[in-house]
């Protein structure tokens, strides 16, 4: 077998030759821009994988300011804050975004992150604002409700949160694990801050039915009418219907699906700059850009979020379809992390049980 | 090196100094790129304190996890083993073009979305029960079973049927020229003979299930806890690394343990068997067309309902989704057609490490010392065994620095694909070359064959179909491999088509989903593409060889 081993080894040199060249020309190649433009930065942004941005928005970032932003994205919220409290000696980017309400406290007990209080913040509301020590400054929002499908009620939507339990609706409703999912997650603290006993409420819940999936996709696409389910309720986003009739096939005039407002949770995502950062100029420019207008306005259409900054405005499409809860509901961060623990394997022993 | 093979040409000394850099090819590899990684995250986990290990230990639901993980996995290695070596006698007596295709059909399971597979799980599942009145199976325990024969049915079905197709068959007309009826040669010849293969596929289909994240999440539903979906939890919900590391740190002794005992049973039950000249006999029509049809309907219902609703359009049907591959959506930092350029450039690259790295390991276990053979088995093995969890953050914290800084190199996530696909190729080529009898090459080398004329006609044919098996598994598993990419920090524009396919299925809208339908579908096709040329490839080296062949009837 000896001549498959040459065979093998000239493959290695070879590959090892090529890797060497290659690594060499990129870094010559950089070396070359790095003369050419000195004060080029580049800021890694680091995020989760459903951030999504229009192309031409973080170049006009460049154009203004000369600061290159590469986008690093890893996993889910859960995983992304894992990530970052686990590399924070030594971290792979510069700024996060993506850190929501439910997983801050996590990230705020350790200390990761630089304060930054911007002057951009004056165009943001108070209530959005959920971290006094300003690492974690607010960019968008969005609330998490139960949605429903039109047309697969045989009546009335549900108006509260406590219709869910009622025989009418027995057998209707997805929702998805808090140990699992973020929504879910979300959903659970909804029913802590908008039911008067949150166990028996999910103990009803589960006497009338309720499905449990492990992710919004699975809830989504699986159970829902949507997807091909047979139940006509799950845990979504208020923005979901939006979404509807955007990627509506055959188009629609009008989403088919409704939202149940009383259910909402308000989650807000934050960003904030790493410590140790090389360039903590240039990452307060990004996150003062991430506030601006420009990247604002470019939110709702790629993210299904709501833009903080009062000086954005929403897409015609949102405005038509989405509607927001009035009075969300919400959960001191510091409560959600100190009892996650707690809620979850109650809730576990109530629904799974 | 090669047992057996008397060295004339060339000086010893020229053959063992490459060998020895050939070697050190893979421990340095695997050594780099996944045991420092994983030694340096459960250090670094362990070291925050070992309450993690007491809480474990009492922790009910974690002592259930463990429990399910390996019955389940042992389950649903059984049911694989039963359904692939149907495949399997089919594999061993089709070639050519139908051949290639039934290959290339099994194979595909592996780039399949899990939620498109869990969903078509479940309204088979349902339909069963309102036709058939069966009890509704969804999110149990045997749906996970069931999924998990459905991936790992061209495990077995390949691994096994090219071992196959190369035993000398005129045992099987002795025995039966002798009186004994079909099924006892079957069981009494046969299956002895093939325990190799057998053992090798188990292996690998254990500890697919053993580690099955999607599947169980899926079409387990919320009961059914394994250790790597609560190596997640602990992980990534609760934030707590001392646990998840525990768990993990079990994950890894239990696997060990697992491998060691696998790897002693096929050493026992190797035998060197002669090379087959001979043809085999072939199955009823009546068994042949019952194995095909099983097929197409046990891997083919999810494939069939993804193409149905890649094509299906507003009222009807047509191939918008499939044209809007091309056109950037905002949920994607990408074409879809750019991300799945991506996957094919990193199943390229992932396929040759894993064939070089993987090749060189089977060397290195078949031909060497019991404790090196061991090791080299162990350490290839491992990849497949561990939480993606684990080594994708394992590769954040250790491989973060100078000369190391590699985490967030686009490489590395090829490189992350071929650590999984390593164990895969060894379990492929491992019996491959094991059957190969010294007394072959002596025989050859008496007709007067020259050392590199053996291996060329004799060594190289013999294991080609291996290596094609082994390609295409390779192949197909990074085209799918989804967990350890999306543990790893990666530049938006290295999107690959599962994470492409993932993403277009988390905003809501018929239109995502159709195209996110039609992503799979290509995605599918490639891998059948890709399984069909190496089988081509594969059977025209081996016919050459052996229509040159100087030994053999």
């Amino acid at each position: 077998m000896s001549r498959l081993f040459s065979l093998f080894l000239s493959l290695c040199v070879t590959v090892g030759v090529l890797a060497a060249c290659s690594s060499n020309s990129s870094e010559a190649g950089t070396a070359g821009e790095a003369k050419k433009h000195v004060e080029t930065v580049a800021l890694t942004f680091v995020t989760h994988d459903s951030f999504a941005i229009s192309e031409g928005v973080f170049e006009a970032f460049f154009d203004q300011t000369g600061i290159r932003v590469e986008v690093l994205t890893s996993g889910d919220v859960g995983s992304l804050v894992a990530q970052t409290i686990l590399s924070a000696d030594n971290p792979v980017g510069d700024v996060i975004f993506g850190v929501d309400n439910t997983f801050m406290q996590r990230v705020l007990d350790r200390s990761i992150l630089e304060p930054y209080e911007t002057s951009e913040l004056v165009n943001v509301p108070e209530r959005f604002q959920l971290d006094s020590t300003h690492r974690l400054i607010p960019i968008d929002y969005g609330d998490v409700c139960v949605n429903y499908w039109i047309d697969a009620l045989d009546g009335p939507p549900p108006e509260s949160i406590m219709d869910l339990v009622l025989p009418e609706f027995a057998g209707s409703l997805v929702v998805q694990s808090p140990e699992t999912s973020s929504p879910g997650m979300a959903f659970l603290l909804a029913t802590i801050a908008g039911t008067p006993d949150w166990e028996q409420f999910w103990a009803q819940l589960k006497a009338n039915d309720v499905a449990v999936a492990n992710s919004w996709e699975s809830a989504y696409y699986g159970d829902f009418i949507a997807g091909g389910g047979s139940r006509p309720m799950v845990v979504s986003y208020a923005s979901s219907p939006v979404a509807e009739v955007i990627y509506a096939d055959p188009p629609v005039d009008v989403p088919p699906t409704g939202v149940l407002l009383d259910s909402c949770f308000r989650q807000v995502e934050f960003a904030g700059i790493l410590q140790g950062t090389a360039h903590p100029n240039e990452a307060r420019s990004l996150i003062d850009f991430l506030l601006s207008p420009v990247f604002q306005n470019q939110i709702p259409m790629n993210m299904f979020m709501y833009p903080v900054s009062q000086k954005a405005e929403l897409p015609a499409e949102f405005v038509q379809h989405s509607q927001l809860a009035k009075s969300p509901l919400s959960l001191e961060p510091a409560e959600i992390e100190a009892k996650r623990k707690e809620w979850t394997e109650r809730w576990v022993e109530i629904v799974l049980g | 090196m090669a047992n057996g093979a008397k060295i004339s040409g060339w000086p010893r000394f020229f053959l063992r100094a490459p060998t020895a850099i050939l070697t050190a090819v893979p421990v340095v590899f695997l050594g780099l790129f996944f045991f420092y990684p994983v030694l340096t995250i459960l250090a670094t986990a362990l070291n925050q304190g070992w309450d993690g290990f007491a809480d474990i230990a009492k922790s009910p639901r974690a002592r259930g996890a463990l429990w399910f993980t390996a019955w389940q996995a042992t389950a649903s290695t059984a049911l694989t083993l039963f359904v692939g070596l149907a495949g399997a006698a089919l594999i061993a007596r089709t070639s050519g073009r139908t051949g290639a295709w039934y290959k290339a059909l099994v194979t595909v399971p592996f780039v399949l979305p899990t939620i498109v597979v869990g969903g078509a799980f479940k309204e088979l599942f349902e339909r069963l029960n309102s036709t058939f009145g069966l009890p509704d199976l969804n999110h149990t325990a045997i749906a996970v079973v069931i999924a998990h024969s459905f991936f790992n049915f061209a495990v077995v079905a390949r691994t096994v049927g090219v071992f196959w197709s190369g035993l000398d068959h005129r045992l099987e007309e002795q025995a039966r020229t002798l009186g004994n009826t079909t099924t006892q040669v079957f069981w009494r010849v046969t299956v002895p003979r093939l325990k190799p293969a057998i053992f090798a596929a188990a292996v690998i289909t254990f500890l697919f299930s053993f580690t099955s994240f999607g599947v169980v999440l899926v079409l387990g539903g919320l009961r059914q806890a394994t250790i790597e979906t609560e190596i997640y939890r602990h992980a990534i919900i609760r934030g707590d690394m001392a646990s998840s590391a525990t768990l993990a740190l079990i994950q890894v002794v239990a696997v060990l343990v697992l491998v060691l005992v696998n790897s002693t049973l096929e050493q026992r039950a190797n035998v060197t068997s002669r090379m087959a000249r001979s043809s085999i006999a072939p199955l009823g029509a009546r068994t042949k067309t019952g194995i095909t049809c099983f097929t197409l309907i046990f891997l083919g219902t999810p494939l069939f309902l993804m193409i149905e609703r890649s094509l299906s359009v507003g009222r009807g049907y047509g191939l918008q989704h499939y044209r809007a591959l091309f056109v950037k959506v905002p949920q994607l930092p990408t074409t879809a057609v750019d991300a799945l350029r991506n996957s094919i450039t990193y199943g390229v690259i992932a396929t040759f490490i894993a064939l070089m790295i993987g090749i060189v390991c089977a060397m290195a276990i078949v031909t060497r010392h019991n404790v090196v053979s061991r090791f080299f088995d162990l350490g290839a093995m491992l990849p497949l065994g561990v939480s993606a969890v684990t080594v994708g953050f394992g590769i954040l914290i250790a491989l973060d620095e100078a000369p190391f800084d590699w985490r967030t190199r686009w490489w590395i996530v090829p490189i992350a694909h071929a650590l999984v696909a390593v164990p895969f190729v060894v379990r492929s080529v491992v019996p491959m070359l094991r059957r190969i009898h010294p007394s072959l090459r002596e025989a050859a080398a008496l007709l007067g064959a020259s050392p590199s004329r053996i291996r060329r006609q004799i060594d190289l044919p013999l294991i080609t179909r291996g290596i094609a098996v082994a390609a295409g598994f390779a192949f197909a598993i990074s085209l799918g491999e989804f967990g350890a990419t999306s543990f790893l920090p990666r530049r938006a524009d290295t999107l690959t088509a599962p994470q492409a396919v993932f993403r277009l299925l988390g905003t809501p809208g018929d239109l995502l989903r159709g195209q996110a339908m039609a992503l799979s579908v290509v995605l599918a096709a490639v891998v059948a593409v890709a399984v069909i040329a190496s089988e081509m490839f594969s059977s025209d080296i081996a016919d050459r060889s052996r229509t040159k062949s100087p030994v053999g009837s």
